[in-house]
C-alpha cells in the first residue's frame, strides 16, 4: 500500500503497517467535547478491542472513522487515503474496503437475509446473478448461520442471527478492516463464545484487521490482539490486555481486575 | 492490478489448470464464465495455483466450485503453489459452500402477484372486521373519558391539538380562500349568461357551508395529520414501545389514540370553520371584483338567503370525519410489522383509506339530510 505508514516496532523488530491512523481527532456535539486530541493505530491483521465506560465515545469513534460523523479536527487515514479530506473518489474507493456491523445488525428490513448480503455484490460488482446468490450462501454459511434464514426477513430472526447476518453482509465484499459494534452485547454466554470464536476464525481465515467497539470482557481475552482503552477524552491506554493490570489509573484498575475480568482471565 | 485468467492444458498426468491474477470479489466478473465453462472430464486434475496474486472469499468460491464439480465425477483434484494463508481460506470456503444450495434469490413471478391479489382480497375482510373492532374500543374508551375525564392525557391532547389544528391553520384557511375565489369566478361565468349573477352567494355559500368547507378541511387534515399518527405510533410499534407499554399497565388506546382523537373532535370543526368563512371571503372578493357585488350586498343576501342550517349540517359532519380519521390512522398504525417498509405502506393506506372513507360518509350524509329535507 502506497503512502500507508510502516513502523518497526519495539520489541520484535518487525514492520507493521498501520491500516488506520487518527491523529489529534477532536469530536465535539454542543458545547460537550467527546474526544480531545485523540490519537490510534490501527495494525494490519490485529484484532483491536475497544473499551471505555458508557459515554466515553467508543461508538462516535466507530462512526467517525467510517465517515459517518463530521469531527470538529484531526485526521483520519485508512489505508492510506485521508478520509476526511481527501479526494471523492478516494474515499468512494476506499468504502469497499471495510465493513460496518452495526450494533443491532441495521439490516434492510425489506430485503431477506440473502438479498441483503447480496445488496452490497449487487452494487459494486458486475457479477451474475447466480454467482452473487452462491457467495451469498458462502458468507451467510461462514458466519454459521443455517442455509434455512436465507430467505428470512431480518424482523422473522432473534437478535443474535441479525448479528451474525449484520457481519456476513459486512463480509460481502472481502473487506481488509471490519468494524464491529458491541457484536456480542446482548448474546447469551454459548452464543457470545461462539461469536467470538467465529471472528477469530474469520480473521485467520481471510486475514481480517478487526476494529471492535466492546464490553465483553470474554471477547477481549479470548480473541483480541490488542485492546485501546477510551477515557478522559482520548485513548488512555493501548496494549496487550496482560499489561492493563498493570496501568495505574482508577477506571483501568476497576474494569481489569474486577471480579468479572479475573473470571474472563481464567477461562481465556 | 492483474485480470484473472484461466487456461486449462493437457498433459500425461491428466488436465492442469493455470489460474492466475488477482481473484478477488471485485475483479471475478470477466473470468466467472470461463470457470463456468470448464467441463468435468472425469480424469485427473491438477490447479496450477502459484500465478495467483490475490485471493479472497469469492475467487476460493470459484476454485472451491470448480474442485467440487470435478471430484462429484470421480476425479482426483490437487492443488499446487498455494501459499499457506490462501490454502487455508480455500479450506475455509470448501468447507462452508452448502450441500443444500440454500434458497434462490426471491424473483416476483407473475403467479405471486395473482397471489398476492387473492391475499389481499381476503385480507380486506378481516380487515373491515378489525377496524370496526379498533372503532368499537376506541369508542369504549372515549366513553370512558367522558365519564373520568382526570383519565385524558391533558399535555398529549394540547400538543396534539397544536400539531394537527394550530399548525393547519394557514393551509386550510389558504385553500378555503381560493376554493372561495375559484367557485365565485366559474359561477360567475355562468351566471352572467342568464343576468342572474346574485345568485352567486347562494352558489358559495350553500356549497362551501353545506359540503366544501369541511370535507376538503377533513381531506387535508387526513393527509396531514392522518399519515403522521400512522407514521408516529407505526414506528413506535417497529421499536416495541407499544409492546412496552402493555408490560407497563399502560393500555395504548387511551396513551396513544384518545389524545389524538379528542385533538380532531376539538380541533376538525374550528378548522372547517375557518375554511368556511375563509371561502366566503374569498368568494366575497371575487364577487366584488368579478361582477361588482360590493362586501355589503354580499353580506345582506347571504344573511336572506342562506338559512342558519346549511352551516349546521357541514359542522354536525365534522366529529364523525374526525373519528373516521383518527381511527383510521391509529388503526393502520397498530397494524404495522416490524419494517421500516410496513411503516410506509401502512401511512399510504391510512391515507387513502381515510380519504375515501370521508368522501363515503360525505355522501351518505347528503342522502340522509335529502330525505330529512334539510
Amino acid at each position: 500500500m502506497d503512502g500507508s505508514v510502516l513502523e518497526k516496532t519495539s520489541e520484535t523488530g518487525a514492520q507493521r503497517e498501520a491500516v488506520i491512523r487518527v491523529r489529534n481527532l477532536t469530536n465535539q456535539f454542543g458545547s460537550q467535547v467527546v474526544h480531545q486530541n485523540l490519537n490510534l493505530d490501527v495494525w494490519r491483521g490485529e484484532v483491536l478491542g475497544i473499551v471505555g465506560g458508557s459515554g466515553t465515545g467508543k461508538s462516535v469513534l466507530l462512526r467517525t472513522i467510517v465517515g459517518l460523523n463530521t469531527p470538529a479536527a484531526g485526521s483520519i487515514e485508512v489505508l492510506g487515503v485521508d478520509v476526511l479530506n481527501g479526494p471523492e473518489q478516494e474515499r468512494r474507493r476506499i468504502e469497499r474496503h471495510w465493513g460496518v456491523a452495526f450494533q443491532d445488525g441495521a439490516l434492510f428490513s425489506s430485503l431477506t437475509v440473502l438479498q441483503n448480503v447480496m445488496a452490497p455484490l449487487r452494487e459494486h460488482t458486475g457479477l451474475s446473478e447466480k454467482l452473487m446468490c452462491a457467495l451469498g450462501n458462502l458468507k451467510i454459511s461462514l458466519v454459521g448461520l443455517p442455509a434455512l434464514s436465507c430467505g428470512k426477513f431480518p424482523s422473522e430472526l432473534s437478535g443474535g442471527m441479525r448479528k451474525r447476518a449484520a457481519l456476513a453482509r459486512a463480509l460481502s465484499l472481502d473487506p481488509e478492516i471490519v468494524f464491529l459494534d458491541e457484536p456480542t452485547a446482548g448474546l447469551d454466554p454459548i452464543g457470545a463464545a461462539a461469536y467470538d470464536e467465529l471472528i477469530g476464525e474469520l480473521q485467520h481465515a481471510l486475514g481480517l484487521t478487526v476494529f471492535m467497539v466492546t464490553h465483553d470482557l470474554d471477547s477481549l481475552y479470548a480473541i483480541c490482539d490488542r485492546v485501546a482503552v477510551l477515557a478522559e477524552k482520548r485513548v488512555l491506554v493501548e496494549g496487550p490486555i496482560e499489561e492493563m493490570t498493570k496501568v495505574d489509573h482508577p477506571w483501568v484498575q476497576e474494569y481489569f481486575t474486577g471480579p468479572r475480568a479475573r473470571a474472563a482471565q481464567e477461562k481465556g | 492490478m492483474t485480470q484473472p485468467m484461466i487456461h486449462s492444458d493437457k498433459d500425461a498426468n491428466g488436465v492442469c489448470l493455470r489460474i492466475s491474477g488477482e481473484l478477488l470479489t471485485k475483479s471475478l466478473a470477466s473470468v466467472e464464465q470461463a470457470f463456468a465453462a470448464v467441463q468435468p472430464q472425469g480424469g485427473d486434475i491438477t490447479f496450477d495455483l502459484s500465478q495467483v496474486e490475490a485471493l479472497d472469499t469469492g475467487g476460493a468460491w470459484l476454485i472451491a466450485d470448480l474442485a467440487r464439480r470435478n471430484r462429484a465425477v470421480g476425479a482426483q483434484v490437487r492443488f499446487e503453489g498455494l501459499s499457506p494463508a490462501q490454502s487455508a481460506l480455500l479450506d475455509t470456503v470448501a468447507k462452508n459452500i452448502p450441500d443444500d444450495p440454500g434458497i434462490e434469490a426471491v424473483h416476483r413471478s407473475f403467479i405471486d402477484w395473482v397471489a398476492s391479489v387473492g391475499q389481499r382480497t381476503a385480507g380486506a375482510w378481516k380487515d373491515t372486521l378489525s377496524v370496526l373492532g379498533f372503532l368499537g374500543l376506541t369508542l369504549h374508551r372515549l366513553a370512558r373519558t367522558i365519564v373520568k375525564p382526570w383519565r385524558l392525557r391533558q399535555a398529549a391532547l394540547v400538543s396534539q391539538m397544536e400539531e394537527t389544528g394550530f399548525r393547519a391553520i394557514p393551509i386550510v384557511a389558504l385553500m378555503g380562500f381560493l376554493i372561495g375565489v375559484v367557485l365565485a369566478f366559474q359561477g360567475a361565468t355562468q351566471l352572467k349568461q342568464f343576468g342572474a349573477e346574485i345568485f352567486v352567494v347562494e352558489l358559495i355559500s350553500i356549497s362551501v357551508l353545506r359540503e366544501l368547507g369541511i370535507l376538503l378541511t377533513a381531506i387535508i387534515v387526513a393527509g396531514r395529520s392522518g399519515s403522521a399518527f400512522t407514521a408516529s405510533i407505526g414506528s413506535m410499534k417497529v421499536q416495541e414501545e407499544i409492546d412496552a407499554m402493555r408490560t407497563l399497565g399502560l393500555d395504548p388506546i387511551e396513551v396513544l389514540v384518545i389524545p389524538r382523537v379528542v385533538a380532531l373532535l376539538i380541533m376538525l370543526p374550528i378548522l372547517g370553520f375557518i375554511a368556511d368563512m375563509a371561502a366566503l371571503i374569498g368568494g366575497g372578493l371575487m364577487s366584488w371584483i368579478d361582477l361588482g357585488i360590493s362586501p355589503g350586498m354580499f353580506v345582506t343576501r347571504l344573511k336572506e338567503s342562506t338559512g342558519i342550517w346549511h352551516f349546521a349540517i357541514g359542522m354536525i359532519k365534522a366529529p364523525f370525519f374526525a373519528v373516521v380519521i383518527g381511527v383510521i390512522a391509529c388503526w393502520q398504525a397498530m397494524q404495522v410489522k416490524g419494517s421500516a417498509q410496513s411503516v410506509g405502506q401502512r401511512t399510504t393506506a391510512s391515507v387513502v383509506q381515510s380519504i375515501f372513507m370521508v368522501i363515503a360518509l360525505d355522501a351518505l350524509f347528503s342522502i340522509f339530510f335529502s330525505v330529512l329535507e334539510v
